[in-house]
């Protein structure tokens, strides 16, 4: 009975135990729980949290953390190696390398946060009417999303950037498009379940409205699983603005965006590395830091997301 | 509307609730030409008397739920018509369904599923009363807590979440979500079977109590004839989405005159270890599909009793006195 | 009971070690399973019936852990078996059935597929034979048209027959002992009759002990030879079914037969025991049973109780029934 073992007990093994009981409050799967597991289980998840709140704080109060202003030219010092003035070193035109990959922070976290946020409302919106309301209006939500996916995404958003030109606001415009559709489809099959939930039968015979069930009853059972989904959609954000910028499509200088610092450096790749590597870095340790965050967070939240 | 008359007495009791040929099919694809649809209800006459408990036993599959949800429009039939106290609830608009569906409400099986995670007690038993406009504050608070008090939940657990609680104390929230509303009927699913042997007891007793206290109607869907021995006023056994017999609890129980009925009374383990009979005469073989049922009958392709036009012929209603029996050969 | 002792259940302890601290989920259990006969366990959930039969097959998962008490099989101790030799005791000796098959079986495979690895696994068998014996087990446990059966997979047979494909493969090698956790309480009562009954009938040709663990007092009273109650991780009645069911001692037995709705009466109340099983976390310091007991004196509260035999073959864990003789070394 080799399956007995692999499988253990099925189901009945954990309430067993959890006999629920008033001095036991708080012991099923509260908020504050939650995070003690997290932080009990995964200590890298938590020290990506750390690195993740030290740059916010870094970005936010930029011109007090960042040793000179990111738009300050030396052209004397172009090119400047590294040294105790500057750390990293100069760029090609004499700016402060350091203080622009601190002020570089700020563009993409927000371009992390922000578009994100708007792609993951229409994407909720979106998945949650399909997955309620079902029939045609179903059908209609998903095939757009369907269309979404079939595009390679950085693909579309570079045509959005050529048709409409460069900057932040675009780069918000067209990132918000292009990522809704991912989060439609696990809105909507969580909704398709959650549908069939006792409580929401139960408020249907009380007679609450349908978009009363949907905000009370439907959208905060899904909020684990959203919050799972941004914090590993932000990575993914930050680095469509990256390679955009990198292509020149996206921030155009003289602002201090990463992407673009790359860009920038790579002309310079085998004299002065640093120029190239030093943004790269800031780049990847953003994006680990989320995604380790947000696998602890998956596990802790919802192990369910981990099969799709 | 036009049922006026169909209030009338009838044996004395005022009728509730009654349903006309009901069905409820769930298409589950097929071709066009050949479409399948499991037949969860098929045909049903049904009549629940003001006050009284009416019991709707059968083993899973055989349409009980459904049926249960149906007659209160939780599910909407194929065909055939419900009247709540003599008005064709069937055959209302949303609006005009919209102040009887307070008077109907439903207690569920599962006492984890049924309330949401994510809402508080207090939550969770005024949505009712804010849905249909209590707004005071005070005065739902007032309200809240006398119907914790009621279902027998310390006024102090006011503001916690439902997994802080037992199950027999969240099937108790359960039922004063459902009373709140002061309705006539409850359909009761399955209250007690997900619940231990001592809370089981508490809980039934809590139904039995308020049935006394608010006159309620209820329709308590099991499939435990003990507990329904214990609560039902009448039993109607159900097989595969067909009536097969109603009547009273204590006549039925003693004299079945369905087949199945007596194969389900005799199969059920009886906590006394003299009443252990050696060989028992057992019903054989597996429920059939609700997507294809059997012709005739429904009953017949288990039943040891068939003949020939019991796979022909669906049987008609036999009144004996008080009771009703579907089948072509009754039991004496 | 003259029949050899085929397990020897020792005052066997498994605690769960988790964040909020030790959890005695079976706490001094001592159970003998005699040759051929059905045992049942009785009690609600959380007493430790699931957890004593997950420590005997050694399937105890992190955080719980045998602690205590030895468990012996046909006089061997099977209690510190490495994983090795435990996976040829399991399956072979010793067997355990769930309460829902479909989570035991795998979803990919026939089922006769399954039953025939399962043959393969402890026999040296070609697997012609072994397809044979799959037939064969089929037909014993029931099922109909086995060699349609053998080529179905799980999903396509009725929660009945699963149970039946399952009772098969712990079957196959005619284990000494087969434990059914809760075997019907995801059936009908008419399918859960025929599986009553074929389970006794198993046992009584092939010779197979049976320890039967449920909620149900019915279940027991129908098909078990001798009785364990338990409640709170300890055992608080033992004895055989029909002096259980006619001479009940302990107040926590008599309060569940007494809550349970009686067919040939009819009560305007049920009778109730009161509030609801202790906190395994912060049991009380006394009898387990203290808190919801409506006999409970002062020095219930106070001491534990051991398990007190009050005849032949009945013991009782109260102090109503102090003797002379304890069944238990407390």
């Amino acid at each position: 009975m080799a399956e007995f073992e692999k499988k253990g007990y099925p189901d009945g093994a954990e309430p067993e135990l959890m006999v629920s009981h008033e001095d036991q409050i708080g012991e099923a799967d509260t908020w504050s729980d939650k995070v003690k597991t997290l932080v009990r289980q995964n200590k890298l998840a938590v020290f990506s949290a750390v690195v993740i709140v030290l740059i916010l704080l870094a970005a936010v109060f930029a011109p007090l953390v960042a040793p000179y202003d990111h738009l300050e030219q030396s052209l004397t010092d172009r090119l400047a190696h590294p040294s105790m003035e500057h750390w990293l070193g100069q760029d090609e035109l004499g700016r402060d390398v350091l203080s622009r990959i601190i002020f570089g922070a700020r563009i993409s976290l927000t371009i992390g946060l922000v578009p994100t946020l708007i792609s993951m409302g229409i994407g909720t919106m979106l998945g949650m009417c399909a997955g309620f309301y079902g029939g045609k209006i179903d059908f209609v939500i998903m095939r757009l999303a369907d269309i979404m996916l079939a595009f390679p995404s950085l693909l579309l958003a570079m045509v959005v950037m050529y048709t409409m030109g460069g900057g932040l606001i675009n780069i918000f415009i067209a990132l918000s498009l292009i990522n809704w559709a991912s989060t439609a489809r696990v809105v909507r099959s969580q909704t398709l379940s959650l549908k069939e939930k006792e409580y929401v039968e139960a408020a249907r015979s009380i007679g609450v409205k349908k978009r009363t069930i949907m905000f009370r009853h439907i959208l905060p059972n899904c909020l684990p699983t959203l919050i799972v989904l941004f914090t590993l959609n932000i990575p993914s954000a930050i680095l469509s603005e990256a390679s955009l910028s990198f292509l020149g499509i996206g921030a155009q200088p003289p602002s201090a965006s990463w992407g673009l610092m790359v860009s920038r450096g790579k002309k310079y790749l085998f004299s002065e590395p640093w120029l190239c590597i030093a943004p790269s870095v800031a780049i990847m340790i953003v994006v680990l830091a989320f995604n380790f965050l947000g696998d602890g967070l998956r596990d802790v939240l919802d192990p369910y997301l981990k099969e799709q | 509307m036009e049922n006026k008359t169909e209030t009338g007495t009838e044996t004395g009791k005022k009728i509730l609730l009654k349903a006309e040929h009901l069905v409820k099919e769930f298409p589950i694809g097929g071709s066009r030409k050949a479409p399948l649809a499991v037949h969860a209800v098929s045909d049903v006459d049904l009549t629940i008397y003001e006050g009284e408990t009416l019991a709707l036993v059968g083993e899973s599959g055989c349409g009980k739920s459904t049926l249960g949800r149906t007659l209160i429009r939780l599910l909407e039939p194929t065909s055939g018509r419900v009247l709540f106290e003599g008005e064709e609830i069937t055959a209302m608009s949303p609006a005009e369904f919209a102040d009887k569906r307070r008077q109907m409400q439903i207690i569920f099986q599962d006492p984890y599923a049924s309330l949401n995670p994510r809402m508080s007690v207090k939550q969770i038993i005024s949505e009712p009363l804010t849905t249909y406009g209590m707004k005071d504050k005070k005065e739902l608070e007032d309200r809240v807590k006398a119907l914790m008090k009621e279902v027998g939940i310390p006024e102090e657990f006011y503001n916690r979440y439902p997994h802080q609680f037992s199950g027999g104390q969240r099937q108790r929230i359960g039922i004063a979500r459902a009373i709140a509303l002061n309705p006539k009927l409850i359909i009761c699913d399955e209250p007690v079977s997900a619940l231990d042997v001592s809370i089981q007891s508490q809980v039934l007793n809590l139904l039995k109590d308020i049935q006394e206290e608010y006159r309620l109607t209820y329709l308590f869907i099991s499939h435990d004839l003990s507990v329904v021995k214990f609560i039902a006023d009448r039993v109607c056994v159900m097989f595969l989405g067909s009536i097969c017999e109603i009547g009273p609890t204590d006549e039925l129980y003693d004299q079945p005159l369905h087949p199945y009925t007596r194969f389900l009374l005799n199969a059920i383990p009886k906590a006394d270890p003299r009443l252990r009979t050696e060989e028992k005469t057992l019903l054989s073989g597996e429920i059939p599909s609700p997507v294809d049922p059997p012709s005739g009958c429904r009953f017949h392709t288990r039943c040891p009793y068939a003949q020939d036009i019991c796979s022909q012929e669906r049987p008609a209603c036999r009144q004996v006195g008080e009771r009703q029996v579907f089948c072509h050969f009754p039991l004496a | 009971m003259n029949e050899p002792i085929v397990l020897d259940i020792r005052d066997l302890k498994s605690h769960f070690f988790t964040a909020k601290g030790e959890v005695p989920a079976v706490d001094g259990v001592s159970i003998q399973v005699p040759a051929g006969k059905i045992i049942g366990i009785v009690g609600e959930s959380g007493c430790g019936k699931s957890m004593t039969a997950m420590s005997v097959m050694g399937l105890l998962r992190y955080p719980g852990r045998v602690v205590g008490g030895t468990i012996r099989l046909d006089g061997r101790d099977i209690t510190h078996l490495k994983p090795k030799e435990l996976a040829k005791v399991r399956g072979n000796e010793i067997s355990m059935i769930f309460q829902e098959p479909m989570t035991s079986l795998n979803p990919v495979y026939p089922v006769g597929k399954q039953v025939q690895e399962a043959i393969l696994l402890h026999q040296k068998v070609s697997k012609e034979e072994a397809k044979e014996r799959v037939l064969q087990i089929f037909r014993a446990v029931g099922i109909p048209e086995p060699e349609k059966r053998y080529r179905c997979y799980p999903h396509q047979l009725s929660g009945g027959l699963r149970q039946r494909v399952m009772i098969g493969m712990a079957m196959v090698c005619r284990p000494k002992v087969m434990i059914a956790d809760e075997p019907t309480t995801a059936l009908d009562v008419t399918i859960e009759a025929q599986i009553l009954q074929l389970m006794r009938r198993l046992c009584e040709e092939q010779g197979t002990s049976i320890i039967l663990i449920t909620h149900n007092m019915g279940v027991v009273a129908e098909v078990c030879d001798y009785v364990y109650v338990m409640y709170a991780g300890k055992v608080m009645e033992q004895a055989e079914t029909f002096e259980l069911f006619g001479e009940t001692e302990h107040p926590y037995t008599q309060g569940l037969l007494r809550s349970i709705p009686k067919m040939d009466e009819k009560a305007h109340r049920l009778y109730t025991i009161e509030g609801v099983v202790p906190n395994l976390l912060h049991l009380p310091k006394g009898c387990n049973f203290c808190t919801r007991c409506e006999e409970a004196t002062e020095r219930c509260w106070r001491e534990k109780p051991c398990l007190y035999q009050t005849r032949e073959g009945h013991g009782v864990r109260c102090f109503k029934y102090e003797s002379e003789v304890q069944l238990d070394g407390e």
